[in-house]
């Protein structure tokens, strides 16, 4: 008998030569969410009121009303999300096709550069000395940013907001023109707040990545963690937002399937 | 003058705390309604409408021809004309505080009133009148030195009526804004042992951070009133320790109602108002009402900084001021609650503070140094509204006067 992809890959999961590795942080209250000037509208952060837990409110159950925003911890970007991509078909989270939710993922590892510099701008010439060195970047692919940003988390590095604004590294528009129409990219997947880097608003274009990205109907990832446990080439992502009615993105649970390296 | 409060000691574990018991609480309408004076500091005593004689104590008619009885403001000042110290009671509070000394006033508006005395006042002394609220929200004569004392403020049985932060532990729950840190350095100024300061976002810098909390009895805390975590978490903590909460947390964005409002700042200005307060009074109230009468250190008030708009509504800051009105009226529920077990619940009312938020309105606006005086003087007197600055004076006048014209002038 010839066995599926799909048998196969449950046999892997079975033996675990293929593991799952969970990429979200943990959805809490003092998790940081990006921060506008004051006089913007904010993004609110993660809220839980207890319904009732096993107590007079619900004898026998334990439950919570949870509110925050679409783009709070680690959460998915629709095109819609940006006015690039406001008249784009399928733009918001309900109407993405789903097959978009699991995609591979080449990860392009920045750590090194954004420890040395927190404001390190992806550039094309960064990715065409990447591709010489890796290989070329493959189509319909996550791009993965490795900047181990997410070991940050829970301390004022993280968002690194400074006075002239948040310092963290991202793609200039180059860059992003170069993943999308090159190399035909399912959206970018970072470990930072935002897709774009700390101080993009003074780019040009400004906010190139999620400009350049949603524009084209591209998506994006952000808040991950544990990108460096993943393999350059060869991971699979699963990411799927929640079906929010015309949402411009969503909190969710990401993980990645890897093989598992033989010892 | 008075012996100066002693530091209290810490607590021997073997002992229970004293219950935190109130005097007598059965009080006629018109007594009630002298305690809607006595909470703003001001000395009324009854004027017959016809014979013009004064009268007390509170009756509902003219006890010498029958005529309508109105509240007036009246001199304070008074004669003490006998003095007595009451060394038994059947009252299971006075019976834990005495000797309690009470004297007749000869008043020089008009009445003789028994009253309590201040322990430096003796028997055919000159004294200033004062009327407070006891420890149940009721009305009280109080008679104290003519002129100040020192260490006046420290007399025990002055100290019933008060909330005063001296050699007390005080939490600001909003560090993290002017007014918060000079109201946090006026409480250590007033005596205060410790103030634990909330910051609602320890990761992320605020301006005057570093100063603050290098001041000697400040302790920064994480707290976040939009949080329920973040609060129960820190009565967790503070809970038993917490002598006086002072809420200087608020969120204002101009806004209308149908015009100019954006949706999410109103459910902000409700969430860190209305409800932040709710969840703050459920993690620090409970703990509090145990400890009312607990020595020096006794738990003693629950203060709320809220803009007078929440008394007529705001034109131009709609969601503010019904986020200040929900607060209000959630203070008068907790002032009821806590009325059973003694501790007070005061509200400073302020008109638009000179902050960021405020920055096209005209002057005058409350400056953080006078919200903090207001603060320190509600605390030290006991007083249960308290207008800080001259916008909310005058809207709380003319609201006192005639509440429908007021939200009339204030909306439109």
């Amino acid at each position: 008998m010839t066995r599926s992809p799909l048998t196969l890959l449950a046999e892997a999961l079975a033996d675990r030569t293929v593991e799952c590795i969970d990429l979200t942080n943990t959805l809490s209250p003092d998790f940081p969410v990006i921060v506008l000037p004051a006089e913007f509208g904010q993004c609110a952060p993660f809220r839980m009121e207890k319904v009732s837990r096993y107590d007079d409110n619900g004898p026998a159950w334990y439950w919570n009303n949870i509110s925050m925003n679409e783009h709070t911890g680690t959460h998915f970007d629709a095109p819609a999300h940006w006015v690039t991509g406001k008249d784009l078909p399928s733009n918001t989270v309900d109407a993405v096709p789903a097959q978009d939710f699991v995609a591979p993922a080449v990860v392009i590892d920045i750590s090194n550069e954004a420890a040395a510099d927190a404001d390190f701008v992806l550039t094309r010439a960064f990715l065409e000395d990447w591709e010489a060195q890796h290989g070329e970047i493959p189509k319909r692919h996550w791009i993965a940013l490795r900047t181990d940003w997410y070991k940050r988390v829970g301390t004022p590095d993280y968002l690194n907001l400074k006075e002239d604004g948040a310092h963290s590294p991202g793609p200039d528009g180059r860059a992003m023109e170069f993943l999308v129409h090159e190399r035909d990219c399912v959206g970018l997947a970072v470990e930072t707040v935002g897709t774009d880097a700390g101080q993009a608003f003074h780019f040009n274009p400004p906010l190139p990545a999620h400009s350049i990205l949603h524009g084209n109907g591209r998506y994006g990832l952000q808040c991950l963690t544990n990108l460096d446990k993943l393999p350059t080439f060869g991971a699979m992502i699963i990411a799927c937002p929640l079906k929010i009615e015309g949402g411009s993105g969503s909190p969710l649970r990401v993980i990645a399937l890897v093989e598992r390296t033989p010892a | 003058m008075t012996e100066p409060l002693p530091i209290p000691k810490r607590k021997d574990p073997l002992k229970r705390s004293r219950f935190g018991l109130v005097p007598p609480g059965l009080r006629s309408r018109a007594a009630s309604e002298m305690a809607t004076f006595a909470a703003q500091g001001r000395f009324v005593l009854q004027s017959c409408d016809r014979c013009r004689s004064i009268t007390y104590p509170p009756r509902d008619r003219c006890p010498s021809c029958w005529g309508t009885l109105t509240w007036a403001d009246q001199d304070r000042g008074a004669r003490i004309e006998a003095v007595t110290t009451i060394r038994h009671s059947t009252d299971n509070f006075f019976r834990n505080h005495m000797p309690w000394r009470i004297g007749t006033a000869r008043l020089d508006a008009g009445p003789v009133a028994i009253v309590h005395l201040h322990g430096e006042v003796q028997q055919g002394d000159r004294v200033r009148m004062t009327l407070r609220l006891d420890r149940g929200g009721n009305p009280a004569l109080f008679a104290v030195p003519q002129k100040e004392t020192p260490n006046m403020q420290d007399d025990p049985q002055l100290r019933c009526f008060t909330a005063d932060p001296k050699h007390r532990r005080v939490l600001v729950t909003d560090g993290r804004t002017a007014i918060g840190q000079a109201i946090a350095r006026a409480l250590l100024k007033a005596g205060a042992q410790t103030v634990f300061l909330g910051d609602a976002d320890p990761l992320m810098r605020y301006p005057g951070k570093a100063e603050i909390e290098a001041q000697e009895g400040i302790e920064p805390v994480s707290l976040n009133l939009t949080d329920s975590g973040s609060v129960q978490e820190l009565a967790a903590q503070l809970g038993g320790r917490v002598d006086i909460v002072v809420n200087t947390a608020g969120f204002v964005r101009p806004g209308g109602v149908a015009f100019g409002a954006k949706l999410s700042d109103l459910q902000a200005t409700f969430d860190l108002g209305a409800v932040g307060l709710a969840r703050l009074a459920q993690g620090f109230a409970p703990a509090m009402s145990a400890r009312s009468d607990d020595g020096v250190n006794s738990a003693a008030a629950f203060l709320d900084i809220v803009p007078v708009s929440g008394l007529s509504g705001q034109s131009g800051y709609a969601g503010a001021a019904a986020s200040a009105a929900a607060r209000l009226s959630l203070m008068s529920g907790l002032r009821g609650e806590m009325q059973q077990s003694g501790i007070r619940v005061l509200s400073v009312l302020t008109g638009p503070v000179d902050d960021d938020w405020h920055q096209d309105l005209p002057q005058p606006k409350v400056a953080p140094g006078q919200l903090a005086r207001a603060v320190v003087h509600a605390l030290t007197e006991g007083q249960g509204i308290t207008c800080a600055g001259d916008v909310a004076k005058d809207l709380f006048a003319r609201w006192q006067a005639n509440p429908l014209l007021t939200m009339r002038e204030e909306n439109r």
